[in-house]
């Protein structure tokens, strides 16, 4: 008896590629998964470090379905490789900062990769036409086939029948007739199609699944970028996007303030790395400030901190900076009345 | 002859990165050896587990002391496609 062919299944942890592997498994493909983490996948950051949310376990959803489906998940860091795809989008940003056709294209050739690294025969995707507004729709899913390099060994089992044959479907490997036909942003075929499987529990589509699609997110990094007269990163940088209040009093400085117990705790393990500040005479945040702040600009800070602990009704706070090196700075100011705290200061 | 356990430090890191450095971590080692993965993300307390049961591996415990979680796992023989 011949071998099965293999294909890997790019698994999100939504729904569309939930189902779209599973229709290869049900027709005796060896299905294995892989997810790609660029650094900007939202799967329970916030979660993970806020106190509220912390009583709730967050499960990581790709690695929830691969275990629903019974197959292998790979989960591949492209942290460093991603930064061009951000950065340099050939093909530009949707309403953020979020760059969909060059990101599907990046994730589908490194998954042509993989599938030459490891002998696979074919990719498979939970693409639908017309799902998406920017890399999902009739004239842009091709693109991503051929500036890939899948061409068609890149198999969209959920939509396959409104396209031209791949090679999978041309060679019998798979059953074209036993495909789908879905198109559009409805998400009733799937939801029926998940109820035939007898698929109950899924991930709830909830805006996308990476920050680059976040307004408030998007201007941070913009920020962050401005501030530093260059567009780049650091996997610190945009992890530290998602926590905390950012400040920015002045172009060379901003403050990333803990909002509660779990942000403090986060930024806890920053401490090393970036002056930061704590209120000593009063409860109150860890403040961190990332750039270049004089001793001037750390008075300032320290008013900050006064303004957004419990001291902030006080006529004088104690305040403690330390920069990286171990210098300590003590001041004793006054807490900087939220009226003196212009709008445009906040990121 | 007792050997001491591997050793992933994934501590500060959110997830999925603790299940990458595990995996990465295991991906090198033979069949049997005990590895113990740290973490800070309370999440990892799940993944880790479920990256063991789907890739074949021996959970031996998984526990969160004092605001830190650590998974204790033996390793598993891998089928050589991935």
């Amino acid at each position: 008896m011949s071998q099965p062919r293999k294909a890997v299944a790019l698994i999100s942890g939504g729904l569309d590629s939930l189902l779209a592997a599973r229709v290869m498994l049900e027709q005796g493909i060896h299905v294995e998964g892989i997810n790609f983490f660029t650094g900007f996948c939202v799967e329970g950051h916030t979660h993970a470090i806020r106190q509220k949310d912390r009583k709730r376990p967050k499960r990581n959803n790709a690695l929830w379905v691969a275990e629903q489906l019974g197959i292998r998940l790979h989960i591949v860091d492209v942290i460093e490789e991603y930064k061009d795809v951000v950065i340099n989008p050939r093909h530009g940003y949707g309403a953020n900062l979020n760059p969909c056709l060059d990101c599907k294209v990046f994730m589908v050739h490194k998954a042509w990769e993989w599938i030459r690294a490891h002998d696979f025969d074919f990719i498979v995707t939970g693409e639908v036409i017309g799902q998406r507004p920017m890399s999902q729709r009739a004239d842009t899913l091709p693109v991503v086939a051929r500036e890939s390099g899948a061409e068609d060994l890149l198999l969209r089992p959920l939509c396959a029948r409104n396209l031209p044959p791949t090679l999978p479907e041309r060679e019998g490997w798979v059953d074209r007739e036993r495909l789908y036909d879905f198109s559009g942003r409805t998400r009733k075929p799937q939801m029926a199609l998940a109820r035939q499987f007898g698929i109950e529990d899924y991930a709830q589509p909830a805006g996308g699944c990476c920050f680059l699609t976040d307004r408030q997110y998007a201007t941070k990094l913009a920020d962050l970028w401005r501030s530093r007269g260059e567009r780049r990163y650091e996997l610190d940088d945009i992890m530290l996007l998602k926590v905390g209040r950012h400040i920015r009093p002045r172009p060379h400085f901003k403050l990333i303030i803990g909002r509660e117990e779990g942000e403090n705790r986060f930024l806890e393990g920053y401490r090393k790395r970036f002056t930061h500040l704590r209120c000593t005479s009063h409860k109150g945040p860890l403040v961190l400030v990332d750039g270049e702040a004089s001793d001037q600009d750390l008075e300032l800070a320290a008013r900050m901190v006064g303004r957004f602990g419990q001291g902030r009704h006080a006529e004088q706070v104690e305040v403690e900076a330390q920069r990286p090196g171990g210098a300590v700075l003590h001041f004793q100011v006054a807490p900087l009345p939220a009226s003196e705290i212009p709008a445009e200061w906040y990121v | 002859m007792f050997e001491m356990p591997v050793e992933v430090d994934a501590r500060n890191l959110l997830c999925p990165l603790p299940v990458i450095r595990t995996q990465d971590a295991v991906a090198g080692l033979p069949a049997g050896t005990e590895v113990v993965v740290r973490c800070t993300d309370p999440g990892a307390l799940l993944d880790i587990p479920a990256w063991c049961r789907i890739n074949g591996h021996e959970l031996l415990s998984a526990r969160e002391i004092d605001g830190e979680v650590e998974v204790r796992l033996r390793t598993v023989a891998q089928p050589p496609a991935a």
